[in-house]
């Protein structure tokens, strides 16, 4: 039985709304619910027909799942996305550097600042990227960090995406839908603009254009293909920026060169903005019965004659076992303290960490490290005395697998249910772009966990999205 | 524009437009048998040989036996899905094309595929009764039309346009040599013919909408020569070789100037047919033989076809 948990309402009490909330609580407390419910649908329609599908893994089921909209904005005051900017923009700056260093000198192990089993045994590790210096020696152009919110002014980090984050379409068109819906509601904020993050993503994968391209850069994204769950995000975001969606079939390379396979003959490919992972991007170095990716890829990429966003090897960066050393990466690289926390994490193959996690696994979160999309985790509140045991000995079997966390309150956001308006826990991914400079476009995609008292938002665990308002002051944005 | 996308939408056209191409040649091989007595060696199947040598399927005719089942025959053209050329095959192909470039097509040109494609799948595999077929046949040439004015209403003249356009053309004059190579012996007799024959030729006008315009170019009794002219060499019917001809030497050509004139051994090839019958005389190609002259576009037909899937398509 889930322990309800006390959580931080970024909305506030209705009577005593918190100030960015204000019209938000007015809004709520004048509309009748039918028509909240009428919009819901609406919103549903719209979703529908513009076609925004997610396949989940795994469930079988409908591929052209929707996943739920929430027409209840989230709302981030000015100061608080200035923090939170700050925040990711540092440790998206010493990640970048952390994986130069890895793949470099290695400064960082040899300082001791972070145990050299845990990066160089690293199944994430990729040796094949020794040597290799992406132009501008940035690594992860796009990265997704998820964060939660605890109290008024706690954020916490809680994962770093530096693989091939996906959801922006989901920001993009959930803004759409919003001002579609309710343009009295938008017009009664400043709400700061998302729609340029396809320009943006363009500029900055242009800005990253090996030396040896010549005039303007051509730049494609390359997709596993029309099954992959996130295909639609894939079309919408090549569309919007004006680039052809490629597969591997697509392109091929010679004297270590891309080229794409067009009508005009073959035209070279300067930069590839990859939606698949490391695995399957060249037969000829990874896996070898990869039938997705393209040949002779990886020694284009040595050779400077592309640029892969985001470079292969950024997984030992997000690896849940190196997580708890981000702070420290920061430190490092900038002698600055972390502007935004981390979640306290005990990491199973610390015997000390090990036995604490098995005393404690009713308040835990434990995760595997390998795992994503919330698949292979375990809620301690909400978990069965079996499940705990099951999970105790596969930690036990397994402890370099698995990390723990405190259950963490997440932050709560007014989110429509059929009875009318309740407290949902929300996280936030915001997305940042690192090329020549480093832009995040206000806000990012909040992911609501739709089922009462439920700590998890990974859409494939019947998670929702909802759209994020960060309210411009007089600041531009 | 990227290879794979170009081959999705040739291939959309092509498949659409054989589609109709069955459903036409059907229809007229089902008139025919309807009209009984005045064609003795229907019974026995004989009938429906013409239409097993138009898909180019002559080996199933071996596979039946001697004496096809007309029922057999009609099914395999039908909703066969081991035939790449029955219809049901043909409208699952345009579907599949279609769906990997859904973005390049217009909102009309998808839902005229779709559509299609949907009441095909609602008929799960059951064979239309007897009674329904001249109905359904009507239905799939009404929805290859309809694909055909959607594309040709509402796409942008780019070059996604012109692959699909491309595709229609080839297949249409492929399908039209293919179907005078069928009746070559019938197109062949001298003289007046029996009644018999007549049926015959008018058969033929008809499975390309083109009895009425024989009679507007010619004024006067068919006569095959005149047949063999009108849907080979006149360039104002659409279903002629040379019209089709003409379409895609001027697609090609199109495509090559928007690439800064870029051309390939496909623009050569495709020039040399249009050349070809756009000097040819009727009188020539009778000398020559029609079987034979026919057999050869048909060969060309094919090399143009292998010549722009590597020019273009899979290069």
């Amino acid at each position: 039985m889930a322990e309800p948990i006390k959580a931080f309402d970024e909305m506030g009490e209705p009577q005593a709304a918190r100030a960015a909330y204000a019209e938000i609580a007015r809004w709520l407390a004048a509309t009748p619910i039918a028509q909240l419910e009428r919009k819901r649908q609406e919103a549903e329609l719209l979703f529908r027909r513009i076609g925004v599908t997610f396949a989940v893994y795994g469930e079988g089921g409908d591929p052209e799942r929707l996943i739920p909209f929430d027409i209840i904005p989230r709302i981030l005051a000015w100061q608080e996305w200035e923090h939170l900017s700050r925040g990711l923009t540092q440790r998206v700056r010493a990640l970048n550097m952390f994986l130069a260093d890895v793949y470099g000198p290695g400064e960082i192990l040899k300082a001791g600042r972070i145990p050299e089993a845990l990066i160089l045994q690293n199944e994430a590790y990729r040796p094949e990227m020794r040597g290799i210096t992406p132009p501008g020696g940035i690594y992860v152009h796009i990265a997704g960090i998820d964060v939660v919110r605890t109290d008024a002014a706690q954020f916490h980090v809680l994962e770093d995406n530096c693989r091939t984050p996906s959801g922006v379409s989901y920001m993009l068109e959930g803004r759409e839908a919003m001002l579609r819906l309710f343009p009295g509601l938008c017009a009664a904020h400043r709400i700061a603009p998302v729609s340029h993050y396809p320009s943006d993503l363009l500029e900055t994968l242009m800005s990253v254009a090996p030396p040896a391209c010549r005039g303007l850069p051509r730049v494609v994204l390359l997709t596993p293909g029309a099954f992959n769950s996130a295909y639609y995000e894939h079309c919408f975001l090549a569309d919007e920026m004006g680039v052809e969606v490629v597969e591997g079939q697509d392109l091929f390379v010679e004297d270590r060169v891309v080229y794409m396979r067009t009508t005009a003959g073959p035209q070279r490919v300067d930069v590839i903005y990859r939606r698949i992972d490391d695995d399957y991007l060249d037969p000829a170095v990874f896996r070898a019965d990869s039938m997705l990716g393209v040949r002779g890829l990886m020694e284009a990429y040595r050779a400077g004659n592309v640029a892969l966003a985001n470079a292969p090897g950024g997984g030992i960066a997000d690896d849940k076992a190196v997580y708890p050393y981000v702070p420290e990466m920061v430190r490092f690289y900038l002698g600055e303290e972390p502007i935004l926390a981390n979640v306290p994490t005990y990491l199973c193959e610390r015997p000390d960490d090990c036995a604490y996690v098995l005393e404690h696994l009713h308040e835990l979160v434990v995760k595997l490290t390998k795992g994503s999309g919330g698949y292979g985790m375990l809620v301690g509140p909400h978990s069965t005395a079996e499940q705990r045991a099951d999970f105790a000995a596969r930690i036990r079997a397994n402890p370099a697998d698995y990390i723990a966390q405190p259950t963490l309150a997440l932050s709560t956001v007014p989110t429509f249910t059929g009875s009318g308006p309740a407290p949902r826990h929300v996280d936030l991914r915001p997305f940042v772009l690192s090329g020549a400079e480093t832009r995040i476009v206000p806000g990012g995609l909040t992911r609501v966990a739709l089922r009462e008292g439920s700590l998890v938002v990974n859409s494939s665990q019947g998670g929702g999205t909802k759209d994020t308002w960060v309210l411009a002051s007089d600041a531009p944005c | 524009m990227l290879s794979r996308t170009a081959d999705s939408l040739y291939w959309l056209g092509r498949y659409m437009e054989r589609a109709g191409n069955t459903a036409r040649a059907l229809q007229v091989a089902l008139r025919e048998a309807g009209m009984g007595g005045g064609r003795p060696a229907q019974g026995q199947g004989q009938g429906w040989r013409p239409l097993l040598l138009t898909s180019g399927d002559i080996g199933l005719l071996q596979g039946f036996g001697a004496a096809p089942d007309a029922a057999q025959i009609i099914q395999h053209l039908v909703m066969d899905r081991a035939n790449n050329s029955s219809i049901q095959s043909c409208i699952e192909a345009s579907r599949q094309n279609a769906r990997q470039v859904r973005t390049a097509l217009t909102v009309d040109m998808w839902e005229s595929v779709n559509d299609t494609w949907g009441q095909m799948r609602r008929m799960e595999n059951a064979m239309p009764n007897a009674d329904d077929l001249p109905g359904f046949l009507d239905w799939v040439k009404r929805q290859t039309i309809l694909f055909n004015g959607a594309y040709d209403d509402t796409m942008l003249r780019d070059e996604a346009w012109r692959f699909v356009r491309l595709g229609t053309m080839l297949e249409r004059a492929d399908n039209t040599a293919r179907v005078l190579h069928a009746h070559a012996a019938a197109l062949s007799i001298m003289g007046p013919g029996t009644a018999e024959d007549y049926l015959n030729w008018q058969a033929i006008l008809r499975s390309f909408t083109a009895l009425r315009a024989y009679q507007w170019v010619y004024h006067g009794r068919i006569e095959p020569r005149r047949i063999a002219e009108l849907l080979i060499l006149r360039g104002e019917l659409p279903r002629s070789m040379i019209a089709c001809h003409a379409r895609i030497e001027g697609m090609l050509d199109e495509i090559a100037t928007a690439h800064g004139g870029r051309r390939g051994e496909c623009h050569r090839r495709a020039g040399e047919i249009h050349a070809r019958l756009r000097f040819g005389r009727v009188e020539d190609i009778f000398t020559e033989g029609l079987e034979v002259f026919l057999n050869e576009m048909m060969a060309r037909n094919i090399d143009l076809g292998g010549q722009i899937a590597d020019f273009y398509l899979n290069n």
